[in-house]
Formats: C-alpha cells, structure tokens, sequence
C-alpha cells in the first residue's frame, strides 16, 4: 500500500512538471488579453524561446544565460507582433498567425545545428527532501526553479490584476481603450508591455520544454501546446487561477496517456495521443455553452483595433 | 526655409488599384527581406535568391513542380476565402486536408485490385464529403455551442494527423510492405489522369480551376455571396437584413473542408499515389497566407497560389543547391504576410509628405 502511495506522489509530481509550460504561457497570454490584444503567436514565441534557449546553453553552457535569453528572444519576436497590431493596426487573428507560421520556420532554420545535441541536467531544489518524505517529498520537492516559479505565477498574475494599480490600468486599458485613453492612460504603450510580457513568458514556457522537460531540441517540440495554451485562457474565462486549474488537468491528461502508453493499454498510441486535444475541444464546447458567462467575461476590446486619432 | 514633414491621415476611400498593389510590395520586401537574411547565414544574398526565385523555374520540369505545388495551395485558399471573407476563422484546413486524403484514400483502397473509370471519381468525391464534414465539427460547435472555431479546428489538425498516422501503420498498411508506416499503391484507376510525359502536373489542376471560376460565381453574382460579404463587413447589418448567419456558417465551412479535402485527394492521387505519414508539407496552413496574398479575391488567389509555390521550391532547390536548410520556406512565407499585413497600413492611412515654411509649423 505505501508503494501505491508513493506512487501517487511522483504521478503528481509528474502532472505538476507536464503543467508549467501550459501556466507560463497561458498566464503571459491572460495578461496581453486582459489588455484587449489577441495574440495568436504563442506556439511560434514557444518554439522561438524553445530553440533559443537551448542554442544559448549550448553555447554558453551557462542555463542562466539560456533562461534570460529565452525570455528576451520571446520579447523580440512578440514586439514584431506589437508593432504590426498596436502601431500599423493591423487584423490580431491574422498578425498572430503569422507570427506561428514564422516562428515554427524560423527555429527549424536556427536549431538545424542543434537536432541530436543531448541536453544538460537543470539543477532541482530540495532534492533531499524528496527521496525522504514519502507521498509529499515528490510533489513538493525536486523541482527546477521555473516549476516553483510557474505555480506562484498564477497568484502573482491574480494579485497584479486585482489589487495593483497597473493591474486595474491593464484592465481598464483591455474593457474600454477609449475611456481610459480619455484618461490619460497611454493605450497603445500599456497593450505594447503586455504583448512583450506575455512574448517573455511564452519565450519561457518554450525553455522549459527544450532546457527541463525533455532537454534536447526536437523540431515543433511545442507540439500544439501553445494552441492549448490559448484555449486555457478562455478555459479560465480570463482568470489566472482557472488557469492554474485547467493546465493542471491537461498536465494531467498527458501524463495519463504516457502512462497508459507504457503499460501497454490497449487502444492504440495515437488514440491516447489524441486526448489532450480532444479533450481541449470538449472542455471549450462545455465552458462556451454560456455565451453570457463567456461575454461577461470576455474583455469587452479582445482583438479590436485601437486607433487614437492625434 | 522648409521642412518636409510625414502628416498621416486616416482615410476610409483606399482606391481599389491599391488594394491590389500592396500585396506586390510585399512581395518586393519579402525578397529583400530574404536576401538580408541569407547575408545573415553567410551566403551570398543575390545568388541564394536567384537560387531562390529563378532557379527553379528555370526549366518546364521546374514549371509543371510550380503548378504541381500551387494546384493544392489555390484549391484550399480558394475555399477559404469563403471563411475568411465572412469573418469565420477556419485555419484548420490541414485537418480537413487530412481528413480528406483519409476518406478518399479509403475508397481508393476498396478498388485497390480493380480498375473502372469510375472509381477516380468516386475517391474525389469522398475525398471532398471527408473534408466538408470535417470541416462541420468546427462550423456545428461555433453555431450551436458558442465554441472558438480557431481553436477547434486547429486541434482536429492534431487529431486528423494522429489518425492518419494510425491508419497506415495499422489496420490500412501494406500487408507486403515490410512494416512501412504506408498503404498500399492504389490502382492507376483511382490515379489523376498525368497532364505530359515525364511530368508531374496532373489533372487536379483542372479541379482548382473550376474551384477558382464557380467561386467568382458564388461570391460576385449570388445572394449566399453577398450574404458572404455582408456578414463579413458587419455582422449587426446582416443581422439586420435578417441573413440567416447559423446556415451561412456551416456552407461556409463545408465549402472550404470540401476544397480542402479536394486538394488531399489531389495529392495522394496525384504525385503520391498511396497514403502515408506525410502527405502534406502543411498546405493547409501555408493556404492561410495564399488566402490573403490574394486578397480573398479568386483570381488573386491564383497569382498568390503561384508565389507562395515557388517559395516551397525556392526552399528546396536552396537546399540541394547552398545546403541552405529548407525551413526558410516558411521563414519566407511568414515574412510575406507580415508585410502583407504592415503594408495595409498604406490602405487606412493616407501618408502625406508637406513642404511647409518653418514659421507655418509652429500653427
């Protein structure tokens, strides 16, 4: 019986680990919608971040340097996106998918050099805690710093948005540009640092899969979660918290399926494959059922075009 | 003394030439664009882009591979067009592609041993029946059920590619194929008729042009073209006029899987000749950018269909020619609707250059 427990122990642990590129990236993304600005890119800033993040710690053997430069090279692509939408206002949809397309193109080219290259262990907080406590010690112990930093994220997104100043000029800024512009809130800057964070944060979640995850570079390693990432966000109907939730559940489903994979479950492997983005369309189906919930929720300028006539 | 000064004014009446003007400065900027980063990689930027643009259209093999490539990208964006100018996001057109292949490849399967004129016909038209409906999983959630179509037809991209994948190492793979995650060779009956000897362009090239010419009728001489247009310009008058929006959403999106659909069956009967993993380098994502080059216009589809081809072969020729690695395709396609995007700006916003007296500034 211990030995099912202490099981149960490191399959959470393992849930929790498949979660934090799905909480990185949806929190960086809450925050740019918060603000009215619909990124689509955030599978191309992953994969961005992904490769440039591992190059850097290849080149500099230095994982701090490839963690900031991750985030940095996720700032740089987004502000392609900030520029395009907020200053020659162009269509979000068709900028953000834009940004994918170039983003997956551009880390095949840069990580060419990189395929096969093994990875580089990322050191672990605490791990003597987790060998000697039983069922909690591989929850809460052994984990990089990202993981720890991932999980606080949501409450520190949480916190921003409800209790700080900035927090309530974001959501001003995101359900009525207008009046807040009227007073005297720049617009187009607060939408410019919330598509760069969220660039920053995406960058990071990339990181996390090529430097902690499976640390190797694996072409389109991102493998969709960007997409499911996205779907969080609207998952969480824009709160961080939910957000928490939600990837901790397709955390969950992947593990699930890896594990029923392995001990030979007998649907076929691709059918299990298939359930997190099975899953991601049920969930969307079950939450937007209420379109009032939706809409109640939904920052009132998601997507539109802010133009202030000088 | 004067000073030039850039006055930007927003304006509502783009002239209609520049509409279709702007998508050739980005293709001007794409190449330069190109050129700076093949400086970057340390290549000769004038020659990786002769090797790039000309090359591979150099010769009429080159120019049946151009066609070959444009045939599936005009077919999708052609049915997307419908989506799009109707403001419905279908960008899971790879999945419908997919699915397409999936269906028709079956029926090509039953006849695998057979031969008829009949049976070609019959793989098209399930390949198109494949695509249409899986295209209806994402029009059916929107309509009914208030879903995000962005993100569900992105995801069936996922799971059409995974069942495919099932498929040919599975139950569909060649019983004397040594385990090869492939099919069967379908029959020359369920094959696309080839246009010249020794060349690969095929008669699904016809198909993509009926699909650009029964659009045109569609959208310009139509009411459910002018309901397309309405709706896409403003939802609230379209409500107004009393469209039916649910019905228009799911023509919609069963006009654009069944094009995709069309153009899997086009390739896996066409150069492919079976089914296996990779039966598309993401047309149905690339078609994305084909749409809009085109300005959502059929006949400027089939020009963007032809540029956005020759990146696919500009990337490989670069490939064989400056082991340039093939990505950059995407790299360029990518940069094409980013500028695509930023020149627009021109179409809002008038950029006037005064030459004013100094002291008339300070007014």
């Amino acid at each position: 019986m211990s030995l099912d427990i202490s099981f149960i122990g490191i399959l959470i642990g393992s849930i929790m680990a498949s979660s934090v590129p799905l909480i990185l990236a949806a929190s960086g993304e809450l925050i740019t919608e918060r603000s009215g600005v619909l990124n689509l890119g955030v599978e191309g800033m992953m994969i961005i971040g992904a490769i440039s993040g591992f190059a850097l710690m290849v080149i500099t053997d230095n994982l701090f340097i490839a963690i900031v430069g991750s985030m940095l090279s996720g700032v740089i692509i987004s502000l392609i996106f900030g520029f395009l939408t907020q200053s020659l206002l162009t269509n979000h949809v068709a900028t953000g998918l834009a940004l994918t397309i170039f983003g997956i193109g551009l880390s095949a080219m840069l990580g060419k050099n990189y395929v096969g290259i093994p990875g580089k262990e990322f050191p672990v907080l605490f791990s003597g805690l987790k060998e000697s406590i039983p069922f909690f010690g591989p929850i809460l112990f052994g984990h990089s710093v990202v993981l720890y930093f991932a999980f606080a994220l949501p409450f520190l997104t949480n916190y921003f948005l409800k209790k700080t100043k900035l927090g309530l000029v974001v959501r001003a800024v995101g359900d009525s540009p207008v009046s807040a512009s009227n007073q005297g809130i720049n617009v187009i800057l607060v939408r410019y640092c919330c598509i760069l964070y969220g660039g920053a944060m995406c960058g990071l979640a990339g990181a996390y899969l090529s430097l902690i995850y499976t640390p190797q570079w694996i072409e389109n390693m991102t493998a969709g979660r960007g997409w499911i990432a996205l779907a969080l966000v609207v998952f969480a109907t824009w709160s961080p918290i939910k957000v928490l939730i939600g990837a901790l559940i397709f955390g969950g489903i992947t593990i699930l399926q890896l594990h029923m994979q392995a001990i030979g479950f007998r649907i076929p492997v691709q059918f299990l494959s298939a359930l997190p983005y099975l899953m991601t369309i049920i969930v969307l189906v079950v939450i937007s059922r209420d379109s009032r919930k939706i809409k109640l929720n939904t920052p009132t300028s998601l997507g539109r075009i802010f133009y202030k006539e000088k | 003394m004067e000073v030039p000064l850039i006055k930007i004014e927003k304006r509502n009446d783009a002239p209609m030439a520049l509409y279709f003007f702007t998508p050739f400065i980005a293709i001007i900027l794409t190449i330069l664009g190109g050129g700076i980063i093949f400086y970057i990689l340390g290549f000769n930027p004038i020659e990786a882009l002769k090797f790039y643009f000309i090359t591979p259209i150099s010769n009429l093999y080159g120019f049946s591979e151009l066609l070959l490539k444009a045939t599936p990208l005009c077919l999708i964006a052609i049915g997307l067009s419908f989506c799009f100018k109707s403001n419905n996001w279908n960008i899971g057109a790879e999945g419908q592609l997919t699915f397409g292949a999936i269906v028709g490849g079956g029926v090509a399967l039953l006849f695998y041993n057979q031969d008829g004129f009949y049976i070609l016909p019959l793989v098209i038209l399930a390949g198109a029946i494949g695509g249409m409906i899986f295209a209806l999983i994402p029009a059916i959630l929107k309509t009914y059920f208030n879903t995000n179509e962005i993100l569900v037809s992105l995801m069936l991209v996922y799971v059409s590619k995974l069942l495919l994948d099932y498929l040919v190492v599975g139950p569909w793979s060649n019983p004397e194929g040594f385990n090869f995650p492939e099919t069967r060779q379908f029959s020359e009956s369920s094959r696309m008729p080839l246009l010249f000897e020794g060349l690969r362009i095929h008669a699904g090239i016809f198909l993509a042009l009926a699909a650009v010419m029964l659009s045109w009728f569609i959208l310009y001489k139509t009411y459910l073209g002018f309901q397309i247009k309405v709706s896409g310009l403003s939802l609230k008058t379209a409500k107004y006029a009393g469209f039916k929006g649910k019905t228009m959403i799911l023509v919609v999106f069963m006009i654009s899987g069944a094009c995709a659909g069309l153009a899997g069956v086009g390739e896996i009967t066409g150069p492919i000749g079976q089914l296996h993993r990779m039966i598309s380098p993401d047309y149905g994502f690339t078609a994305i950018i084909v749409a809009f080059l085109g300005r959502l216009n059929p006949f400027g589809i089939i020009f963007a269909s032809l540029v956005v081809a020759l990146t696919y072969l500009g990337a490989e020729t670069a490939q064989i020619f400056l082991q340039i690695p093939k990505y950059t395709g995407q790299v360029f396609q990518g940069m094409i609707l980013f500028f695509l995007l930023a020149s627009d700006y021109l179409l809002f916003f008038k950029v006037k250059i005064l030459n004013l007296k100094k002291n008339e500034l300070r007014h």
